[in-house]
């Protein structure tokens, strides 16, 4: 399948123009973030870029951040609950700290990491990407982290590794989710190297210019915008490098409906939905949905020659 | 007991609450932008209304279990409104599918039908509560004659099997909810059998109790 598809993407989507207009605002919110994490204060972070009113409802399909309630109101985290609302109640008390994070596999380095010596090297940078989710629903998220690669340069993998694997803390006691088996816990999720070194591909901590709340997955998540949202793994404790394919959470637990690569594609349908349109929360209309999230342009040549129907 | 007049209508009025409520909260969320169905409405009402129906389809075949355990028959009355609404709330369920989720498109709806075997199986459902709807008058009862209006009727054992296989198939993982709405039908029809059973029991021993007799006779 070709995938050289141009991008019909209007540049206000990159950079939606109420946070370009906020942008010092914005900087000075993630300046203090970084600062945040090493001083291990979260007080100070509350007065920053919020989004105003729910986008207006008048038909047309406007390119705007959703807004930040549907962001950490509406979510995937089965750690915390099934429905949607569930991790936004349940993970209210959701202990970040101390955490640390484990480097291990083949590599050079191998180390566990404080969290703010893990991120205290990186330069944070603001990402505003689509989110779409396996379910048919997207959101815009502005995502504050650092690229993948950056890390993966910085602890040196050898050069038998292959597959990159990310682990979610698995601790029933604040997870209840995770006391039955609904999913093989602890959520695993993997990319091949290449994939994970694409500049696209971030480690996140924070989103809207504050730090992650639980419910998004603090204090460190991937973000794959080019893949289903179930590609990124959240609350990561554990990150190891690998000569073979990991094995990966939904993957596992049901293999004909979510593959290890998952790249968004609307002309491969889950079995059970067509993944050809997209219903943008806070939109009442469907929008077709792009290839590769429409990053095609940007991450195409990483599946050149690969029969995405079969890796899907 | 003859049950006030006005029951019927307090029936009627409550079984109508979630209809209108989902209805308004749609029309509010689209043109006042609140949030009363949450951040999917469309979603959430497809949920919403799918429940209702497997609900109503509960109390409908719920009623001769509980008129025949307590003695209650004047709860028959009300059955024929309890499964009209059953059909009311899965004609709500399809309209907003077809309508608010499918935006009116014909192709993705066939395709949906042909393709994906929950959706498959949900009209299947629908359709067969259909012609129960249509014979519901009392003019239909007498039309087809007893006998055969209840033979007809019985499809609601197969609706409620579809429509629980629908709901199972439709969730992603968590089968919690679909389990509860299963069992409770595994009742509510297991009854039905067990019933049957001992009429068919008593049958027989009607027909031993007969033969004997019959056969000192011809001695």
């Amino acid at each position: 399948m070709l995938i050289r598809k141009p991008d019909d993407l209007p540049s206000s989507e990159i950079t939606p123009e109420r946070l370009y207009r906020d942008r010092r605002e914005f900087l000075r919110a993630a300046g203090l973030l970084g600062l945040a994490a090493v001083a291990a204060s979260t007080a100070g972070l509350a007065a920053c870029v919020e989004s105003g009113s729910a986008a207006t409802q008048d038909g047309q399909l406007k390119d705007e951040l959703t807004p930040f309630t549907d962001v950490t109101t509406y979510n995937n985290y089965y750690e915390f609950g099934t429905d949607k609302s569930d991790p936004s109640e349940n993970a209210k008390g959701f202990t970040t700290k101390p955490w640390s994070v484990r480097v291990d596999g083949l590599v050079s380095k191998p180390a566990t990491y404080d969290l703010e010596d893990f991120i205290k090297p990186h330069k944070l940078e603001e990402r505003v990407y689509r989110h779409r989710c396996v379910e048919a629903w997207s959101m815009i998220i502005p995502w504050l982290g650092f690229p993948m690669a950056d890390l993966i340069k910085r602890v040196q993998p050898l050069a038998s590794a292959k597959y990159i694997e990310f682990q979610t803390l698995f601790d029933p006691k604040q997870m209840p989710g995770q006391r039955s088996p609904i999913l093989p816990w602890p959520y695993t999720e993997g990319l091949r190297l290449d994939e994970a070194m694409h500049p696209l591909a971030i480690f996140a901590v924070g989103l809207y210019g504050k730090m992650l709340l639980p419910q998004n997955g603090a204090p460190l998540r991937t973000v794959i915008p080019w893949k289903y949202g179930f590609k990124a793994t959240k609350s990561i404790v554990r990150i190891r490098f690998t000569d073979r394919q990991p094995k990966t959470a939904w993957n596992e637990s049901a293999p004909d409906e979510y593959g290890f690569y998952a790249n968004v594609n609307p002309e491969v349908d889950h079995p059970r939905w067509s993944q050809a349109k997209e219903r943008r929360i806070g939109e009442f209309r469907k929008r077709p949905t792009l290839m590769l999230n429409g990053y095609a342009s940007q991450v195409g040549q990483l599946y050149q020659g690969m029969d995405l129907r079969k890796n899907y | 007991m003859v049950p006030p007049r006005w029951l019927r209508w307090v029936i009627f009025a409550a079984s109508l609450i979630p209809a209108v409520w989902v209805v308004a909260a749609i029309g509010s969320d689209y043109f006042q932008g609140t949030r009363l169905l949450g951040s999917n409405p469309i979603k959430e009402a497809e949920h919403f209304t799918g429940r209702w129906v497997l609900r109503f389809l509960m109390l409908t075949l719920a009623v001769t279990p509980i008129r025949r355990t307590f003695g209650w028959n004047w709860l028959q009355r009300y059955r024929r409104m309890l499964g009209l609404f059953a059909f009311g709330y899965a004609t709500l369920h399809l309209l907003i599918y077809f309508l608010l989720d499918l935006e009116l498109a014909w192709g993705d709806l066939a395709a949906d039908i042909v393709k994906r075997p929950y959706i498959t199986i949900g009209m299947t459902a629908f359709l067969l509560l259909v012609p129960l709807a249509v014979t519901s008058t009392a003019r239909m009862v007498k039309r087809l004659g007893g006998k055969r209006w209840a033979a007809l009727h019985r499809a609601i054992y197969a609706i409620v099997v579809l429509g629980t296989i629908h709901f199972w198939m439709a969730v992603k993982r968590d089968i919690t909810d679909p389990l509860l709405f299963a069992l409770i039908f595994a009742v509510l029809l297991g009854y039905r059998v067990v019933a049957w059973r001992r009429r068919r029991a008593a049958a027989l021993e009607r027909e031993h109790a007969v033969a004997p007799e019959r056969q000192r006779a011809t001695a």
